[in-house]
């Protein structure tokens, strides 16, 4: 690793001149260098902290939390939540005592609009989703942007405390968050006085030990107190009473990242960004079997054609689209009769799936469904946390039945159970979304690859692995002929 | 009553059942240098419970595994109950209550691993040390676990050894990868 020389820039002024140009287009990820990020002071030079210091010093944090509602953001962890609407029902910025019976009403907290202190943000870095790794290249490219965006919204929220929920298998991203942190204590924006001003703010990594349900927010906040990351029971919601029973804000690293960008621009620009009516820009990504996988930020609504065949490279070693789950592991199989619809919120769910975390999941028609469909409900079963039934047993019955399947000693009867699993695991019927998330690629496969199960059950064998084998059979043949030539 | 031969005998399951938190001193067992690092945990924490998941990392980073030893100190140091740090303990992919190697092989086997050649990676690591999941070799160098999804999809498959990311793997290189950390332990110890 090279040293940054103090005092001179480390970072290369063309590189910096030609990330620039895109400083509007692409807020989120025109500053990522993901082989040495800005430092404190690159970052200032680069347009950083233009926005915290508009927050801190001319706004109030109602008025920063109307300029984010108005913006319209919504939530990018895989929920899409008004992040607007998600801060305000932190006690502290409600005008108005609500009403005996609402859910958000936990008496002494919601007592006038300053709760200084009252309240906790925790950015949620716990990404563990599947096919998901956009908020790496934020955390490791730019990790100052994310440092000012939890310093604007823990100053919206009235929060004195903040955490970033980083997932253990992280190491890098924990060392790059640190030193920016470092940095922002040195440089007067994290402590207290922040800027002058007489907002205070400390913030911390914690780093967790490798557990999906920790990005569920309720689950965080136990695993955060130290207690077995079980997801709690909602109401009360986290903005009425989260971590340590006070008021907490849990958001996705890309949705803070937004923050920065939009104090700066306006929330009119922000709207621009996107065609559509979800506003924007969204990292969009794209793995498995494609040929040129990653990142991309593009406007709100990109089609999936677009980014599978223009940013993705296309399908890879001349295979064919089979299907492809466009935002995660818990999101609903989609097709090619689908590949015009755009990626936003709407129109996928419209499409019968959810845009989740705006990835790609790519599979070919030489590769079994089935099998992919096993290994997506080994991750659930194994990552379940056991809590309720439904999920805790649920889970592991479907992985016996697919191996089964899989293994070619399914029978009809099997399909049928596997459906009535899918509703028993259903929404409603479960703690939490876990298992709910499992079903959705597991029905969906079902439904779209109805034939390859039935054909695993005719068959009595995976036809892909038959396929494959006969293939490599014929190579060997063809390679004895050709050694037997020489 | 039968002799009962299964895997669920009462000695298997618990092992630890001969350790009481009495036997343990944590003031003893702890070294001065990990007892500072979890107090600095501690601070950062509104509650001392709440640093239980760093505590275990720490202990962990200097000892390579949670003894139930280990375990029961860290409780006493946090002042909670050994049966609820287990419960956050066995919760965690990253927490081993079991002796391992001196490198822990975490294979990722999700989804994007899954589509572009895992099997093939999981079989050379299998055949090339000679062991399976949850083993570790004779010689003590390698456990092999897996992982869920790392975050390296747009580079699969990966695997992490000792908080490194090693990605696009093939056959070649992750015999080369091993190898390599083999020998750098061989000559460690010359």
């Amino acid at each position: 690793m090279t040293e940054p020389t103090s005092g001179n820039d480390p970072i290369d002024t063309n590189w910096l001149e030609q990330a620039l140009i895109q400083a509007l287009t692409k807020p989120l990820s025109h500053l990522i260098n993901l082989e040495q990020p800005l430092d404190f002071d690159a970052y200032v030079r680069a347009g950083g902290y233009v926005g915290a210091t508009k927050a801190l010093k001319e706004l109030t944090p109602k008025a920063v939390l109307d300029i984010v509602s108005e913006s319209g953001l919504k939530g990018r962890g895989g929920a899409g939540f008004p992040t607007g609407m998600k801060w305000s029902c932190v006690p502290a910025l409600q005008e108005k005592k609500l009403p005996e019976d609402s859910p958000f009403n936990v008496g002494s907290h919601n007592q006038g609009s300053h709760n200084q202190g009252n309240s906790y943000l925790i950015c949620n870095a716990d990404e563990m989703e599947p096919g998901t790794f956009k908020d790496r290249y934020l955390i490791e490219g730019v990790p100052n942007q994310l440092i000012e965006s939890m310093i604007i919204a823990s100053y919206t929220i009235s929060a004195n405390k903040a955490y970033i929920f980083l997932r253990g298998e992280y190491f890098l991203a924990a060392q790059r968050l640190q030193e920016a942190i470092d940095q922002a204590y040195e440089n007067n924006w994290l402590g207290e006085n922040i800027q002058g001003t007489e907002y205070q703010l400390d913030l911390y990594v914690h780093t967790s030990a490798g557990r999906y349900i920790c990005g569920e927010e309720t689950a965080l906040i136990n695993a955060l107190e130290g207690k077995r990351a079980t997801p709690r029971a909602k109401p009360p919601f986290p903005q009425v009473s989260g971590l340590f029973g006070k008021p907490t804000v849990v958001n996705n690293v890309e949705t803070l990242s937004n923050l920065p960008h939009i104090l700066k621009h306006g929330s009119e620009w922000f709207k621009d960004l996107s065609p559509n009516s979800d506003p924007g820009t969204k990292l969009y990504a794209a793995c498995g079997q494609v040929n040129n996988p990653g990142v991309w930020e593009l406007p709100m609504g990109v089609t999936i054609r677009e980014l599978l065949y223009d940013y993705a490279g296309g399908m890879k070693d001349g295979v064919n689209l089979k299907g492809l789950l466009p935002g995660g592991a818990s999101t609903d199989f989609l097709t090619q009769q689908h590949l015009d619809t755009p990626m936003d919120f709407d129109s996928i769910s419209k499409a019968g799936s959810r845009l989740g975390t705006g990835g790609l999941i790519v599979l070919g028609d030489k590769h079994c469904p089935v099998a992919m469909v096993l290994n997506l409900l080994q991750f659930f079963a194994q990552e379940s946390c056991g809590w309720c039934t439904p999920c805790r047993d649920g889970t592991p019955w479907a992985v016996e039945i697919l191996t089964r399947i899989e293994q070619g000693e399914g029978t009809q009867k099997d399909l049928i159970q596997l459906n009535e699993l899918c509703d028993f695991m259903w929404l409603g019927k479960t703690h939490c979304a876990l298992a709910p998330g499992a079903v959705e690629p597991l029905k969906s496969a079902m439904r779209y690859f109805k034939e390859d199960f039935e054909q695993h059950i005719e068959q009595g064998c995976c036809p892909f692995e038959k396929e494959k084998q006969k293939k490599q059979e014929k190579l060997a043949s063809n390679t004895m002929e050709t050694s037997d030539d020489e | 009553m039968k002799n009962n031969n299964n895997d669920f005998s009462l000695d298997q399951r618990i092992p630890s059942m001969m350790v009481t938190d009495e036997e343990v001193d944590f003031r003893q067992y702890l070294s001065s240098g990990e007892l500072s690092a979890i107090e600095h945990e501690v601070s950062i924490m509104e509650t001392r419970e709440s640093a239980g998941i760093e505590a275990l990392k720490i202990v962990q980073q200097h000892r390579g595994w949670i003894s139930d030893d280990s375990l029961i100190s860290i409780a006493q140091c946090l002042n909670i109950s050994s049966a609820q740090l287990e419960g956050v303990a066995t919760f965690y992919n990253l927490i081993y209550r079991q002796k391992v190697g001196h490198f822990v092989i975490h294979l990722c086997d999700s989804i994007s691993c899954h589509l572009t050649g895992y099997d093939e990676i999981l079989n050379v690591i299998k055949r090339h040390l000679n062991i399976d999941y949850g083993q570790t070799t004779h010689d003590g160098q390698f456990t092999l676990l897996s992982n869920v999804c790392l975050g390296s999809c747009d580079k699969s498959p990966a695997m992490m050894i000792d908080g490194k990311h090693y990605q696009s793997l093939t056959a070649d290189s992750v015999v080369a990868i091993l190898n390599g950390l083999s020998q750098s332990v061989g000559e460690a110890n010359d």
